[in-house]
């Protein structure tokens, strides 16, 4: 509405027409070359074989070439790692809300003795960089002989660690603090213990806070490579990550189905963040982090 | 906080009674609340922590002998020729991109910020790319830098210039991970581009009285009351980059030669394919303190040009 009053101002004089004009071919400019990869990447996958190693490029594809999308399904069994990043990814997201809120709670809403100084103990771990703990950890699952299964992935996270856990217990609890404890109080009365209030009452409340920090560990944990690596070691295990990573290296590998398994690989993310853009922004603009 | 007297009143006066006071379930309470923290934590992380610290100080692959040797692992990080490498790699990746890429995204945020017809469609464009990382950019950002087909050659091409090899060429191959670094500004942009659109306007009209021109608008204004978020941002960009990896991983193998050896991908190396796992352990801690030193350096720092407001600054 602002910016529908004051635009025409700004164009009416002619050293201001001059700046707006420059300003949107900046801004044009920008966002084309931001654009053009994913671009390029589209048009490669819908491209026949013999129009992809060709200069100068041609863009539009001569014909939409499907087996780029349908025989590398074939020869690798891309529905097996869809299942298992799907598996892990889902496992981890309730694992994330469950963790993370529950102690999220404890140091939003309960005295105990200690609280502040693990506060910021906890707040401290954000600054340690994993690799720290990754021999020890290592070790650790292959004693327990967890090598080659996806508990290595989740096992963590569902004790509000991983990489974003001390985070989203941080995020929690400052939206926690913001519904008023008189609620709390209104339900002690009425005989609730604190895992009611937590369950009955904040938890519901928080659906937005929640809804973001699902958002982000979807996209970390979809996106995660390292983590399978160090962890996965058979072909049925593995994620997308890791068979994109297997594909890419083939002898044989194909510019066209490697750039159409790669674009489908996105698709999920991608839609995701079309679907919810509004608590993406929201999400990134609170927490003050990229996804 | 507000009954906090009562509570503590009570727990002190009922202790040792028959029944749990009022403090002391609530203290129950909350230890099992935290506890998937505490436990994850204790093992996870501190457990974790100690036991790389000691395998630091050790000469092991884990599975035939472990042996004690001292300060060894890390007066041999000093002479490690591959080390030094990846130190110099990965700090001028880092002191490249989180510069560059802050100035950027702060850039785009400042032109967004300016009235501009459709910015969220803009927002989005800009912001798109660093929703989506990990192995798929990789593969396509080799494809982008291939030197006969790829995109960005053919566009130097019709410019009249001969672009170089890139992932192939051991002068290009940083900076050409280094600009796809700046593909992913989108997330630093949106939270400037926030921290914009929360400057008070009042600020803005009286530097308009004072008769300020946009630039001095943007120096003295914008600028001083956006300092908290780079200061934020900063820290979390050189934690990260330091710790950039999957790239490095995919589209270069850290080559050619070591042009592209970063500390992680290094530390991958010499613990999981050479299996040298105590020598491992002093290149983490050496990570460790290089992030932590800088971090502290930022932090140090932030008191000479971090603006709070409501705060007195002589």
């Amino acid at each position: 509405m602002q910016s529908a009053r004051r635009l025409p101002r700004a164009w009416r004089t002619p050293g201001g027409a001059a700046q707006r004009l420059a300003l949107y071919a900046l801004l044009v400019a920008g966002a084309a070359a931001f654009a053009l990869p994913f671009l390029w990447m589209v048009s490669t996958a819908f491209k026949p074989p013999w129009q992809v190693m060709i200069f100068p490029p041609q863009w539009i594809p001569a014909e939409i070439w499907w087996p780029n999308f349908t025989d590398s399904w074939g020869a690798l069994d891309f529905g097996v790692f869809y299942r298992n990043t799907i598996f892990v990814t889902a496992m981890n997201i309730a694992g994330t809300i469950l963790s993370t809120s529950l102690v999220a709670f404890a140091f939003a809403r309960l005295r105990f003795r200690g609280r502040g100084p693990l506060f910021i103990l906890l707040l401290s771990t954000m600054m340690l960089p994993s690799q720290v703990t990754l021999i020890p950890l290592y070790v650790l699952f292959s004693r327990l002989g967890w090598i080659n299964t996806f508990l290595p992935l989740i096992a963590p996270v569902w004790l509000a660690g991983g990489p974003t856990g001390a985070f989203n217990v941080f995020l929690l609890r400052q939206f926690f603090l913001t519904i008023p404890r008189e609620m709390d109080d209104a339900a002690k009365i009425d005989g609730a213990g604190y895992l009611d209030i937590y369950a009955r009452l904040v938890m519901p409340m928080s659906a937005p806070a929640l809804g973001i920090i699902a958002i982000f560990t979807f996209t970390n944990n979809w996106n995660d490579f390292f983590n399978p690596l160090i962890y996965i070691n058979t072909t049925d295990r593995y994620t997308v990550a890791l068979a994109l990573r297997f594909y890419q290296t083939r002898l044989d590998v194909q510019m066209g189905p490697l750039m159409a398994q790669s674009l489908v690989a996105l698709v999920p993310v991608l839609a995701l963040f079309f679907f919810a853009q509004k608590r993406y922004v929201q999400g990134i603009v609170i927490t003050g982090v990229k996804g | 906080m507000l009954h906090g007297a009562r509570t503590r009143h009570n727990g002190i006066a009922s202790r040792g009674g028959p029944r749990l006071s009022q403090r002391a379930r609530e203290e129950i309470a909350a230890y099992l609340f935290i506890s998937p923290w505490l436990i994850g934590f204790l093992i996870f992380t501190l457990g974790a922590m100690v036991f790389s610290l000691g395998l630091s100080f050790t000469k092991t692959d884990l599975l035939t002998s472990i042996r004690f040797t001292g300060l060894d692992n890390y007066l041999a990080l000093w002479d490690d020729r591959f080390v030094r490498q990846a130190l110099k790699v990965t700090t001028l990746y880092t002191f490249t991109t989180v510069p560059v890429g802050t100035a950027l995204a702060l850039g785009i945020a400042v032109l967004l910020n300016q009235n501009v017809a459709v910015q969220g469609l803009f927002r989005t464009i800009y912001y798109l790319p660093s929703v989506v990382s990990g192995v798929a950019v990789g593969i396509l950002w080799q494809w982008i830098y291939h030197p006969e087909f790829g995109l960005i050659n053919a566009m130097l091409a019709a410019i009249g210039i001969d672009g170089p090899r890139w992932l192939f060429s051991r002068e290009w191959a940083l900076p050409a991970l280094i600009l796809m670094s700046l593909w992913g500004v989108g997330g630093s942009m949106l939270i400037f581009l926030a921290g914009l659109q929360s400057v008070p306007t009042e600020l803005y009209d009286a530097s308009h009285v004072d008769g300020a021109n946009a630039w001095r608008r943007f120096r003295h204004v914008t600028i001083p009351m956006l300092t908290p978020t780079i200061f934020f941002n900063l820290v979390l960009s050189i934690i990260g980059s330091y710790q950039v990896f999957t790239n490095a991983y995919v589209m270069t193998q850290g080559g050619p030669g070591s042009a592209t050896l970063m500390l992680v991908l290094l530390l991958y190396r010499v613990a999981f394919e050479q299996f040298k796992f105590g020598y491992a352990s002093a290149i983490a801690w050496l990570l460790f303190g290089i992030i932590m030193v800088f971090t502290l350096l930022v932090i140090r720092s932030a008191s000479f040009w971090v603006y709070y407001a409501g705060e007195e600054r002589t």
